[in-house]
């Protein structure tokens, strides 16, 4: 007899293609076939990211916006497997995720509609910051509770795998679902990697380990080898890459989508290892469970910006000056965009009521009378005047 | 575990004994009887009764189909006309332990019709994209007792999906979830839930409940096909095989937002839904008999929420008085927003406070289940209480 012992196991590998001085150290999926402007795409992808996050952190705390959340450190793992994506492939995230919205082509003006929640806001101005989607871009809008699009990726996997059946004109697509570490360990995770596995659905689940879910460690959160160990347990495949090296994590993810797809389809779990640079949130002060040393070392030993250009720069496709001038344009369209978003209004206020139901039902007709009346009755108690349409959009 | 329980009751010979200790009734009960589901005006024990309840002509073929039967044409139907229509769940694929999917795995394929791992949050989650894709899942939990850990993506997934999604488009109004809720004599405290009152605060779902075969047709079949929102489909598991009536052959549909008046009256209003509508139609016809010229208004919900108040406060601003009957208890049941809205809008007409027949403030207890749920006995008292107030 025998048990087995977790402790006695190696853990599983970390994929990498190049080190953190940008050197290629995995020849067999050497990217250099890539073309050079592809991969300028991508890096100024993530370097817009990252200037966005820092013009809208300062933003919240100026009090302009209500909330924000960064993707500091994290930007390779977005980037990098969103470019591994055809556009009829369907997404599902978490939240910290901008660098595929910003891949598949979300434009700064719509971000910053959502940021804003103004009129133009395709969630019209009902989600909190950063709760981005786009119909367009096949991004389902993200919502708040953690863990629970990973089932809804796996039944709109299925779907996606019917339709094929159905349709064999259709490209074959996949669904990919985004999540962090801590929300591995809700219940949703387990039930959609077992119930994608049992249903042979072409998933791929995303998983950013950045070592942190706001204050818990990740020591807090699991005792096992992290999240890849959970996915071979569900009899699904699955490989751990290096998250700041965005030629591994798109590399992987160019297998995963073509295992996700062959025969009769099947799940497929990436768990990209990265460390969260920045705060947890607006909401947060990270150095109350941390040394601020400890994360301007992550900072300054490696990030998945640093090393990219790193490459490129050895490639002689990419200098100082270049740097210079992406980093300036780019702050400049973000704050362009920025101006033009806060002076957009805010939606009508009838939209407070529409789409809880696919119609009006009669008990919020009633509803938005009577929120009229109200709001007739008493002007000065209520800012209208900043709502497209006013009082008015309620009749 | 109910069928477990049925079989080995069937195989070891002791069913009459179980069914004396657990379903029968002393013999000297005047009000208290058991439902005579041959004989219930609830039911359409005609044809003729069928079709002009439905509006249909007088040679459209009816079948005699008991509730299980009639959810299996419906989910035949749709499965039939409507190829993105999926039907999975725990057991479904074999028939279902209330047999509602029989044979439809052999005809539709394993692909369409299928079990799950059993995991209710995994099933309203799957639905839930499968619905986002475009197709029109139906899904099934078990028992309405074991719908509580698929509560968060139902609250907080399935109804705010098209409003958080905006003018993306994206929403789930394909979806339809089924689940058998009720007592059933012996179901305890997992097995006899009635959570429909906790669905019915949530904004964007619809909540349905039918009383009978005819109607879990129509129903379910407008739910499944017609529907653009997601859709929790509440069955009476103790009306699978018991109610049985007339059932247009050919596909129909019901409205989703319209109670029905079963039987017209002057002097009182009484609102139910689903099973409990046999005791209303029982003690009515008690109270009928013993006061001449009296005569009750029963009114079906049918849905839940969203719900049909125009219909209910006409009938109250008719008759000046009401009683409402759930199973479910009484604290924020469903009666308390239906007395709410009599109040509201009925409040010079209303002769008598609006009284509330429903479950007691405790968990369903196998052995009490019979001083548990309303009854004959308690909605008689109900309406003789409120015509004498």
């Amino acid at each position: 007899m025998r048990f087995q012992n977790p402790a006695q196991q190696a853990a599983m590998p970390t994929y990498r293609i190049m080190d953190a001085d940008g050197n290629i150290v995995d020849n067999t999926r050497d990217p250099q076939n890539a073309p050079n402007e592809d991969v300028i795409k991508w890096y100024k992808n993530m370097l817009t990211v990252s200037i966005m996050d820092v013009i809208m952190f300062d933003a919240q705390r100026q009090g302009r916006t209500s909330f924000y959340m960064v993707s500091a450190g994290e930007e390779g793992v977005a980037v990098g497997s969103a470019s591994a994506l055809i556009p009829e492939d369907v997404c599902f995230l978490q939240y910290r995720e901008q660098g595929v919205c910003i891949q598949r082509g979300l434009t700064l003006k719509e971000m910053m509609n959502q940021l804003f929640a103004n009129k133009d806001d395709y969630g019209k101005g009902r989600n909190m910051p950063v709760h981005y989607g786009s119909g367009k871009l096949n991004i389902h809008t993200v919502s708040s509770p953690l863990g629970t699009q990973l089932p809804q990726a796996s039944g709109a996997a299925y779907a996606l795998k019917i339709q094929s059946m159905i349709n064999p004109n259709v490209p074959k697509r996949i669904v990919a679902c985004y999540f962090g570490e801590g929300a591995a360990s809700e219940g949703d995770f387990h039930a959609a990697l077992n119930i994608a596995a049992t249903k042979s659905c072409p998933v791929v689940f995303v998983c950013r380990n950045n070592g942190f879910a706001i204050s818990t460690a990740s020591i807090e959160q699991y005792k096992g080898d992290g999240i890849a160990s959970r996915g071979v347990g569900y009899g699904i495949d699955t490989i751990r890459v290096d998250g700041n090296d965005i030629f591994a994590v798109r590399e992987a993810m160019i297998e995963a989508r073509k295992i996700a797809l062959e025969g009769e389809c099947k799940p497929v779990l990436i768990e990209a290892m990265s460390y969260r640079v920045s705060h947890h949130s607006t909401s947060d002060d990270s150095f109350a469970y941390r040394a601020k040393r400890e994360v301007e070392e992550w900072k300054r030993r490696d990030n998945p910006i640093t090393r990219l250009r790193k490459w490129m720069e050895k490639k002689g496709m990419w200098n100082e000056d270049m740097e210079q001038e992406a980093r300036a344009s780019i702050r400049k369209e973000v704050l362009r965009e920025f101006a033009a978003a806060e002076k957009v209004k805010r939606p009508p206020l009838r939209d407070m009521f529409t789409d809880v139901y696919a119609d009006i039902i009669p008990e919020q007709r009633a509803q938005m009378k009577e929120l009229q009346r109200v709001l007739n009755k008493y002007p000065k108690e209520y800012q209208v005047s900043s709502f497209e349409g006013g009082v008015q959009s309620l009749e | 575990m109910l069928l477990v329980l049925s079989r080995s009751v069937r195989n070891n010979g002791r069913a009459l004994c179980l069914h004396r200790r657990y379903a029968s009734t002393s013999t000297s009960t005047k009000l208290n009887r058991p439902i005579d589901f041959k004989k219930t005006p609830i039911l359409h024990s005609s044809e003729a009764a069928a079709r002009s309840a439905l509006g249909l002509p007088d040679d459209a073929a009816v079948d005699w189909q008991n509730l299980h039967s009639a959810v299996n044409s419906s989910l035949h139907h749709a499965l039939k006309t409507d190829e993105t229509v999926l039907l999975f769940g725990e057991d479904v694929a074999f028939g279902g332990v209330f047999r509602c999917s029989k044979g439809l795995s052999d005809e539709f394929g394993s692909s369409r019709v299928f079990n799950t791992p059993l995991c209710e949050q995994g099933i309203v989650g799957f639905a839930i994209g499968c619905a986002a894709e475009g197709m029109k899942p139906v899904a099934e939990i078990q028992f309405a007792d074991y719908v509580y850990p698929a509560f968060d993506q139902i609250v907080n997934e399935a109804a705010k999906f098209r409003f958080r999604e905006g003018s993306t488009g994206g929403h789930c109004g394909g979806l339809v979830i089924r689940m058998p809720c009720g007592s059933v004599g012996h179901g305890a405290m997992y097995h006899s839930q009635s959570p429909e009152a906790l669905f019915s605060h949530v904004p964007g779902m619809r909540v349905l409940i039918p009383r009978s075969p005819a109607q879990a047709k129509g129903l379910l079949t407008a739910s499944i096909l017609e529907s653009s929102d997601p859709v929790i489909f509440m069955e009476p598991k103790t009306l699978y095989r018991a109610a049985e009536e007339f059932v247009p052959r050919d596909p129909f549909t019901l409205p989703l937002d319209k109670a029905d008046v079963v039987k017209e009256g002057k002097d009182l209003t009484l609102i139910s839904y689903g099973q409990p509508l046999y005791l209303c139609a029982a003690a009515i016809e008690a109270v009928e008999k013993e006061i001449k010229g009296l005569s009750v208004e029963l009114i079906d919900l049918r849905a839940i929420y969203p719900w049909d108040r125009e219909t209910v406060l006409k009938s109250v601003n008719k008759t000046g008085r009401a009683v409402v009957v759930h199973e479910s208890m009484f604290n924020a049941g469903v009666g308390a927003e239906v007395a709410a809205t009599i109040q509201e809008g009925a409040f010079l007409r209303l002769e008598a406070p609006v009284a509330r027949i429903t479950g007691w403030t405790t968990h369903s207890p196998l052995a009490f289940e019979k001083f548990n749920i309303p009854d004959i006995t308690r909605i008689y008292d109900g309406i003789k209480r409120t015509l004498e107030f």
